[in-house]
């Protein structure tokens, strides 16, 4: 196609502007989106620390309260909290664009976003639920 | 509303310049006008050396695109009076080169359109005489939203992986082959599905999703996107249990 | 500096792309070349709206289609031109269909058709509210199917090489770069839309300068019917954008300052609650911009910085009804005039939409020019006569494009010949013209004060009522702006995608067409469609059931001669509505 022409004399330079390695900061959704991809390094990082409780767990009483201690001091607690804070982060984040990425028909008629969005939710509520049942009942 | 206002507008000479410079003009600011009405008067009345695109200022033939103060916008849906006092910063879309003050080189992205097969594919076409291949108002529904894709190529400028992979297929052509793949009458999908199951194509996304809000037609070219890739990844995984064919 | 090829389209729109399928599908291997000034997908077909027309039903029939299209032309259509459209037309929609095109279905699947304005049966075709824009798009997606189509896009065509008797070739500029390169070929096929831009309030396109006319003009090709003017009824003020006939047919009323449904002193019918065909508010386009004129006389319509409206209700249909048969006339008002026609009176005044005439070419889209074909709005066939019924200029496109795109193909075929030096020669001349625009002229008229100047004659010389002293003095006034254009100030004088010369040029191809518009209109005296002349405010059959024809002169003054019509099946009768 002619369209994508080659060089001729007359060519004019286009200019190509680089994109700066700052482009993240220029508007407040791309921050937003680079702040929920990081999240997943802190996703990451709960289900290593899950995997170090399991281990000490394994090794026995005293590994576990070494654990403990170990988690309660004051760069650990904040490690985790920073993590709690991103892990809900990346689940509402990705709750709330599901409903883009799924369409689902019930009976020939496509199910509105917002149910989705909801569904997750309840499954969500649910697990914490039965988790908390686990922990703190009885 | 003041009865003017000032547009500061990117100028690019390419015979003896290397970068952008802004010069600034002051139009009339009327509650009807937009920002091409202000590049118009500019045109006409001040300095007819200001070069941009547009045709039929009511938001159908996408030639508009700029940047107004940092935002992809269809100059001609963007009311002047909504910038008030001002000023206004017009540039060209991000991500594209530059052929001369506003107006962008799109042949990447027109290339591109042709390698994704926007068009009807079937093996066997019925003769006209046996009438329309029937499409139910449901089934009409299933692709409509991606039909209404005005090439405006706004999603490119917000899309900060075709900034910086330009190789990216990008939003609007990958919409565009979902619009045929969900089109009953086609049966090209697994045609498509080799071009954009590449790294260039669907996989590149990661669904940042600034394309679908700077859309002006709702078109919604992430979710166009998020929905290949499920559709892809589930075309592959039969592909892999079962070789010699799906059902 | 030349390429080659074996059909040139000039115009990338809807009967531009259409002709360019119909020959690669007919030949492939002619090599084509489509010459746009914009990338094809912005070319003004985009912006239709309503519909295309193509007898489906059961209890429909093409005799009854043409009959339609012949009567609301006033018996100025050619009657064989007519009966050919009517039948291929429901087959070129069907193609389209093929290709892709999401028509609106009935719920059990099939092609849904709705009523428009002039048609008595329900035919017209529609793809939601944006029919133009999906026929485009599907065509263009289509043609990236072809290898032998080349694309020119954003090249603007400034002259068409005439050697011989024969048109064989093009001069156009590369926009991106300003080079000049003369495109040869067997032949040349005009699709470049109509001239809408010559006046001030239009539903048109910045794009729409009668540039294929203009070109044919030139080249000594007649242009056919170029009084015949027609204008939407319903326009907003200001931006001249469309408010499409459908949000009529599915029950708006216009009403006067008053809230009076002022159609119904003007012969249209009684008013009615639920719309009516061919009555009242879906009478025929010319009928309902010539009541706006009188009642702009009476003093009933409502005054506004842009000039006088009446008011386009549709608040009693609502809000349910307007979002889903009419979404696109509820955004184009919010988004571009701040208005909610739900709950809201929409200002209209009629404005200039679309030119009857063009190019004069015969049935199968060839000019009396050999080598040169027109098609789609440029040409004038003409199946639209004296006023063209909603929803036939799409299905137009469609079946002209593809007829001229045959013929000329078929033509180019047989052709192998090399440019001669006088075909270079001229190219050259041409190249050193378009280089010295862009020197220190020194101009001193302004091109937009000219334009300004050139639109401001049209509407009120060649506007709704016409009359013969004032078109006389326009036609001067319009031979003193070509002066004046000679001395026009181009300021840019980069190559690089010079719109300020494209402008230029564009302007100078305007002159041109408003000069026929305006001559073939003095010479034309009796009422008849869109043109009415208060000094001749009845039809003329014995003197004027012909088309003019207007040619450049030597002394570049515009010369008119006449065509009879051809009638096959229908004499003329009297245009009657609302019964």
């Amino acid at each position: 196609m002619r369209a994508t022409t080659g060089y001729t004399e007359n060519h004019p330079r286009w200019l190509r502007r680089r994109k700066s390695t700052y482009w993240w900061l220029e508007r407040v959704s791309y921050l937003v989106f680079i702040l929920r991809e990081l999240s997943s390094v802190f996703v990451a990082w709960t289900v290593a620390f899950l995997l170090l409780l399991v281990h000490a767990v394994s090794q026995g009483d005293n590994s576990y309260r070494q654990f403990l201690s170990w988690s309660a001091s004051p760069a650990v607690l904040l490690l985790n909290l920073t993590s709690l804070f991103f892990v809900v982060f990346h689940a509402t984040t990705w709750f709330r664009l599901a409903p883009q990425a799924m369409v689902v028909h019930v009976r020939g008629r496509r199910l509105p976003g917002a149910w989705i969005a909801a569904s997750n939710y309840l499954l969500w509520a649910l697990a914490t639920a039965s988790v908390a049942w686990l922990l703190l009942g009885d | 509303m003041p009865d003017r206002i000032t547009l500061s507008v990117a100028r690019y000479r390419p015979e003896n310049e290397s970068a952008i410079s802004f010069q600034q003009y002051e139009v009339p600011c009327h509650k009807e006008w937009v920002v091409l009405d202000g590049l118009n008067y500019v045109k006409d009345q001040l300095d007819g050396t200001l070069t941009y695109r547009w045709s039929c200022r009511m938001g159908v033939c996408g030639s508009c695109g700029m940047n107004v103060n940092g935002e992809p916008k269809l100059t001609c849906a963007t009311f002047l009076a909504d910038y008030a006092p001002g000023p206004v910063r017009v540039e060209p879309m991000t991500n594209f080169p530059v052929i001369r003050d506003l107006v962008v080189e799109i042949g990447d992205f027109m290339r591109k359109l042709t390698e994704v097969k926007p068009w009807i594919v079937r093996k066997e076409e019925k003769p006209l005489s046996e009438g329309e291949y029937r499409q139910t108002p449901q089934e009409l529904e299933e692709y409509k939203q991606y039909s209404m894709c005005i090439n405006c190529l706004l999603c490119y400028a917000a899309c900060p992986i075709y900034g910086l992979e330009p190789d990216f297929i990008g939003p609007a052509a990958i919409a565009l082959a979902q619009r045929y793949n969900l089109d009953g009458r086609d049966e090209g999908a697994s045609e498509r599905l080799e071009i954009l199951s590449r790294h260039e194509g669907i996989w590149g996304c990661t669904f940042v999703g600034e394309c679908t809000k700077v859309c002006p037609k709702d078109v919604d070219p992430a979710g166009a996107i998020q929905r290949y890739k499920l559709s892809a990844s589930v075309a592959s995984l039969k592909r892999l249990l079962m070789p010699w064919g799906a059902p | 500096m030349s390429a080659s090829h074996d059909v040139v389209l000039v115009g990338g729109g809807g009967a531009g792309l259409r002709a360019a399928i119909a020959i690669a599908e007919t030949n492939p291997r002619l090599s084509i070349a489509v010459i746009s000034k914009v990338y094809p997908m912005r070319s003004h077909t985009v912006s239709a709206e309503g519909g295309a027309a193509g007898a489906i039903r059961p209890d429909d029939s093409l005799d009854e289609h043409a009959y339609d299209t012949i009567s609301g032309g006033d018996w100025l259509c050619d009657q064989d031109a007519v009966e050919a459209f009517v039948k291929e037309a429901p087959q070129e929609l069907l193609r389209l269909e093929r290709w892709g095109c999401p028509w609106s279905r009935e719920p059990d699947g099939r092609i849904a058709v709705r009523p428009f304005g002039g048609m008595k049966k329900m035919r017209t075709w529609f793809a939601a509210d944006k029919t133009g824009f999906h026929m485009l798009h599907t065509l263009f997606q289509t043609s990236l199917k072809y290898t032998s189509v080349s694309r020119y896009d954003e090249w603007f065509v400034t002259k068409l090489l005439v050697d011989d008797g024969r048109v064989q070739g093009v001069v156009a500029i590369e926009l991106m770069s300003g080079r000049i390169e003369a495109i040869t070929a067997g032949a040349v096929i005009l699709c470049t839309g109509g001239c809408g831009r010559v006046f001030p309030f239009t539903t048109n396109a910045n794009i729409k300068n009668g540039d294929g006319m203009a070109l044919a003009y030139r080249a000594g090709a007649p242009l056919k019917d170029m009084e015949f003017v027609q204008y939407h009824p319903t326009g907003l003020p200001f931006t001249g954008i469309l408010i499409t006939e459908a949000s009529r047919s599915e029950g708006g009323y216009l009403i006067n300052k008053d809230g009076y449904r002022y159609l119904q002193d003007y012969g249209l019918g009684k008013p009615e609650p639920q719309p009516v065909f061919r009555s009242m508010e879906l009478g025929p386009r010319d009928r309902l911009s010539q009541a706006f004129v009188k009642e702009v006389e009476k003093g009933r319509t409502i005054e506004t910085p842009y000039g006088p409206v009446v008011h386009l209700d549709l608040r009693h249909l609502g809000e349910k009804i307007i979002n889903t048969k009419l979404p696109f006339v509820r955004e184009l008002c919010l988004k571009y005039q701040n208005i909610d026609p739900v709950k809201e009176l929409i200002p209209v005044r009629p404005v200039a939409h679309y030119m009857m005439g063009g190019v004069s070419t015969d049935i199968e889209g060839a000019t009396p020019l050999a080598g040169l074909y027109a098609a789609g709005e440029a040409a004038c066939v003409s199946i639209n006569g004296a006023n063209r019924l909603g929803s036939n200029s799409l299905p137009e496109l469609l079946v002209f494009g593809a007829r001229a795109g045959r013929l000329a193909a078929e033509y180019a075929s047989t052709r192998n010949d090399d440019p001669g030096p006088k075909l270079l020669a001229q190219a050259k001349d041409e190249q050193r013209r378009l280089e010295a625009l862009l020197g220190e002229n020194g101009g001193r008229e302004r091109i937009a004060t000219l334009r300004d100047e050139m639109q401001k004659t049209m509407e009120e010389s060649a506007g709704i009522y016409r009359s013969g002293d004032s078109l006389r003095q326009a036609v001067e006034a319009i031979g003193r702006l070509k002066e004046r254009y000679a001395d026009a100030a181009i300021e840019d004088h980069s190559r690089t995608f010079n719109t300020e010369r494209i402008a230029a040029l564009e302007l100078s191809f305007m002159l041109d067409v408003a000069e026929a518009i305006l001559s073939s209109a003095q010479r034309r005296e009796e009422s008849r469609g869109a043109h009415q002349r208060t000094d001749f405010p009845r039809r003329d059959d014995d003197r004027f059931l012909a088309h003019s024809l207007a040619y450049r002169s030597s002394d570049d003054s515009c010369r008119i001669e006449y065509l009879p019509v051809t009638i096959t099946r229908w004499p003329p009768g009297e245009r009657v509505y609302g019964r």
